[in-house]
């Protein structure tokens, strides 16, 4: 593990105290900015170079001609597109309610990780440009008296920078009075410094591999074939019973889009051999698409609603080539929002499918109803080896739903975990639900070159989690999104915990599953040492055969001497 | 001299009740017309709009988001609110014949809620000086503001409980500004004062953050319905990239 200054947590009450503000504490030149080439297939401008040397990166050197005027043309252009960035520019009133609610600040201290104060990075722009009290107060050299400062290059760095310390996990906006969400800041802000050159590597670079290839990791169809392939034996070995993982089978009922993560990463794949056993067992027919092999959409980590739009187009494209009649998502939190809240306005209408059903369906709206209907064998003691907490990840908690009645997001996957798993216990009040604290990897973070914010942010969730495993002897925690389980397998083991305590939460339930005609522990050790001993005979015989053979041919050489 | 000054303020006051009125009606226009191209409430929201006007009426009325935040906050702003509330309901007076028997009643809790309201203000200036995190985000405009509040405060309680005015010029001043006929003001240094921070309150807010209380209704996380499986949710920009078949804004004919 690389060396950072890691927070330190208690455990107490499980809440982080608000510290006091260290201005400047995360300055920093940022991400990593992307190159033209991903800019380039973005529908970006390209006309910049890139730095030498990779620490000038985020120090405006990548800035195209003429930046200060097209980046003030951009924000007249999405404040006239959205209207969430024109209302929450000119209605903050600086009350200060959100400052203490960010995981960023709290894990931080930098003042600029304060919700308003992030906001304000870009507000104190829009009050000089756009609004009569900043140019009247501009013209007179004070515009800092009504909240407004000049656009110039280190306004630029600090948009760089912050708006990369954000995981747009919307708590602030919960607890701000008038709903101001941060994230649609930020995400104006990245469009904003897409047009002028500072674009970051991490999340363009991944959406061109899923533009070209389909899915984030850059994994090509062959490829996926055969890591379902394995996973089909790995389930065949445990359980004896053939489940299958298919993948472009046309004609299927259900199309499952999953994060590309789950199809190699732990302990996202758990979860896929979870998805996988309960479709088998529930005798839904289903298909993975090799063309849609990704969950996640970072269009909208940067704010592009067009590059949000030709991703999300991808899955209708796919459900319709492969004739399906529903549409099923797996554990991931931000894809959940962008399936749950936006599929339909952007790659709908949807009426080519099955409108029996939630479009999209998320895949524990079908465990949980087939749990609570006992449809599915349950063995509950074979995750009694765990006392688990759940983690809400931010976006599901905050920008999406499951089931009909609000707050199912917060139910649903709570009543999988305790119908699969004898010991649950929840995280402290102030740390879940929809006030639950982002992991500290989400919204475009999750990348090696901001390693320091990201164990930073995690800290108000370590500090909730220690509390558990302290006081209620909490040992593993589970979790619905590939960027929660990415983000806290690495981090986690920074503030003193194992990696493997992370867990899906269909891992639990592919744990505790007991498939039709599947076989018992004793069954599968039977079977394991008849197919041994299989072997080992065919192994006997073979070697007498080629004894028998190797003295008759020395008897034939003796003879024919 | 009090006819002049009747004149002076007569104008001010009808160019403050313009740039107020045209001002936030613009505004309002702006905020209406700019789409909200995405379903983004903040969940677990209401699912119907019924439950969205019992979301946003909390908010207005009760702060609910806030009280979760910040009681100290919460208790201030509702008392410095409600007090203000209770000030204008009374202040009715001065423009109305014959005076509603509700706004009678109200008289003696408007009067004495001008301590309230100081109170309120005093409390929030206080937490913008003291607490660091609201000292670092505070501009000086918005001490300024809370200074404009609590001056309009003291003089108007000043004038109800030490130094009246000629209060029966005052309300025909106003009568007559409704029926845009000239009349005097008396020439009394607190009133003036009293009413001429009023005119600067009433032109700045179209242009300052005074436009939280139009804006509220239109927070697109606070004011939107959670049904967007059940419901296609599209603004005119995105639909054209739709009928035009294009994947890029900058490509549309
Ligand atoms: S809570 Fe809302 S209004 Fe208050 S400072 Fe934060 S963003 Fe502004
Ligand atoms: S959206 Fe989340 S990360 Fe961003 S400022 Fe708000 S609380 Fe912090």
């Amino acid at each position: 593990m690389a060396d950072y200054d890691v927070p330190e947590i208690t455990g107490e009450d499980g809440i982080v105290d608000v510290p006091a503000l260290q201005p400047d504490a995360m300055k920093s030149h940022g991400p990593w900015v992307s190159k033209p080439e991903f800019q380039d297939a973005m529908h970006f401008p390209t006309d910049f170079n890139m730095p030498e040397d990779v620490s000038a990166y985020g120090n405006t050197d990548t800035l195209v001609e003429n930046w200060k005027e097209r980046a003030l043309d951009k924000m007249a252009d999405l404040k006239g597109r959205y209207r969430s960035l024109q209302v929450f520019l000119d209605i903050c009133v600086k009350c200060g309610a959100c400052t203490d609610k960010c995981h960023y600040y709290l894990g931080t201290t930098d003042p600029k990780n304060m919700p308003v104060a992030r906001q304000d990075l870009l507000r104190k722009v829009y009050r000089r440009y756009f609004t009569f009290a900043g140019k009247f107060f501009g013209k007179m050299g004070m515009p800092g008296f009504v909240g407004a400062a000049e656009l110039d290059e280190d306004v630029v760095k600090d948009w760089y920078n912050y708006y990369h310390q954000c995981s747009q996990c919307r708590r602030c906006s919960v607890f701000c009075p008038y709903g101001i969400d941060t994230a649609e800041i930020s995400m104006a802000a990245r469009e904003i410094l897409d047009h002028i050159g500072m674009g970051q590597k991490y999340c363009t670079e991944i959406m061109g591999k899923l533009n070209k290839i389909g899915n984030n990791l850059g994994l090509p169809e062959a490829a996926l074939a055969d890591t379902l392939e394995g996973l089909e034996e790995d389930i065949y070995d445990e359980t004896g019973v053939e489940v299958k993982l298919p993948l472009d089978k046309k004609g299927a009922e259900i199309l499952l889009i999953t994060p590309s993560a789950d199809f190699f990463a732990e302990p996202h794949v758990d979860g896929l051999m979870g998805y996988a056993k309960v479709f088998h067992e529930l005798g839904l027919d289903w298909t993975l698409s090799s063309y849609a092999s990704e969950g996640a959409n970072f269009g909208m980590f940067i704010g592009s609603y067009e590059n949000m739009r030709k991703i999300s187009l991808r899955i209708r494209k796919a459900a319709q080539d492969l004739g399906v009649k529903r549409i099923v998502f797996g554990e991931c939190g931000h894809a959940w929002r962008v399936a749950y809240s936006f599929l339909n306005t952007l790659a709908g209408p949807f009426d080519f499918l099955d409108q029996n059903y939630p479009i999209p369906q998320h895949v524990l709206e079908i465990t949980e109803p087939a749990l609570a209907a006992g449809k599915l064998n349950i063995d509950k003691s074979k995750n009694d080896d765990m006392v688990l907490t759940f983690h809400d990840s931010c976006n599901i908690a905050r920008g999406s739903r499951m089931g009909a009645k609000p707050g199912g997001q917060f139910d649903i996957p709570r009543n999988v975990i305790r119908a699969v798993c004898n010991n649950f216990v929840d995280m402290p009040a102030d740390t879940i639900h929809d006030a639950t604290f982002c992991c500290g990897g989400g919204g475009g973070i999750l990348t090696d070159d901001l390693m320091d914010i990201r164990i930073k942010g995690a800290q108000p969730r370590m500090e909730a989690l220690k509390h558990v495993t302290d006081k209620h002897q909490v040992t593993h925690m589970a979790a619905i999104c590939a960027i929660c389980k990415s983000q806290f397998t690495k981090v986690v083991p920074y503030y003193g915990f194992s990696m493997d305590m992370i867990v899906s939460v269909h891992q639990l339930v592919s744990n505790a599953i007991f498939l039709t005609g599947q076989l018992t522990e004793e069954e599968i050790e039977a079977k394991e040492a008849a197919e041994e001993a299989e072997w080992a005979a065919a192994r006997e015989k073979a070697a007498a055969e080629k004894a028998a053979k190797e003295s008759e041919e020395a008897e034939k050489e003796t003879s024919d001497k | 001299m009090q006819m002049t000054i009747g004149v002076i303020y007569a104008v001010l006051f009808w160019a403050a009740t313009l740039v107020l009125v045209l001002g936030v009606a613009n505004k309002i226009r702006i905020y209406a017309k700019v789409p909200a191209p995405l379903k983004i409430p903040t969940t677990p929201a209401p699912v119907t709009q019924g439950g969205v006007v019992i979301r946003m009426m909390q908010e207005v009325f009760l702060f609910k988001s806030l009280f979760r935040s910040d009681k100290l906050l919460w208790a201030l702003g509702f008392l410095f609110h409600y007090a203000m509330l209770l000030i204008v309901i009374r202040h009715f007076r001065y423009v109305q014949e014959p005076i509603w028997g509700f706004v009678q009643f109200m008289q003696p809790f408007g009067k004495y809620a001008g301590f309230l309201f100081i109170i309120g203000l005093l409390g929030l200036l206080a937490r913008r000086l003291f607490i660091d995190r609201v000292r670092y985000i505070s501009a000086p405009s918005d001490i300024a503001m809370l200074l404009l509040l609590i001056m309009i405060g003291i003089s108007g309680l000043l004038m109800s409980f030490v130094s009246h005015t000629d209060i029966v010029m005052v309300k025909a001043f106003f009568r007559g500004l409704i029926t845009f006929d000239w009349q005097p003001l008396p020439t009394d240094g607190l009133l003036l004062l009293h009413l001429g921070l009023v005119a600067i309150l009433m032109l700045i807010f179209p242009i300052s953050k005074l436009l939280h209380a139009p804006g509220i209704f239109f927070s697109p996380t606070r004011n939107q319905v959670d049904n967007p499986r059940e419901k296609r949710h599209v603004a005119p920009w995105a639909e054209e990239l739709e009928k035009q078949n294009k994947m890029f804004l900058d490509e549309l004919d």
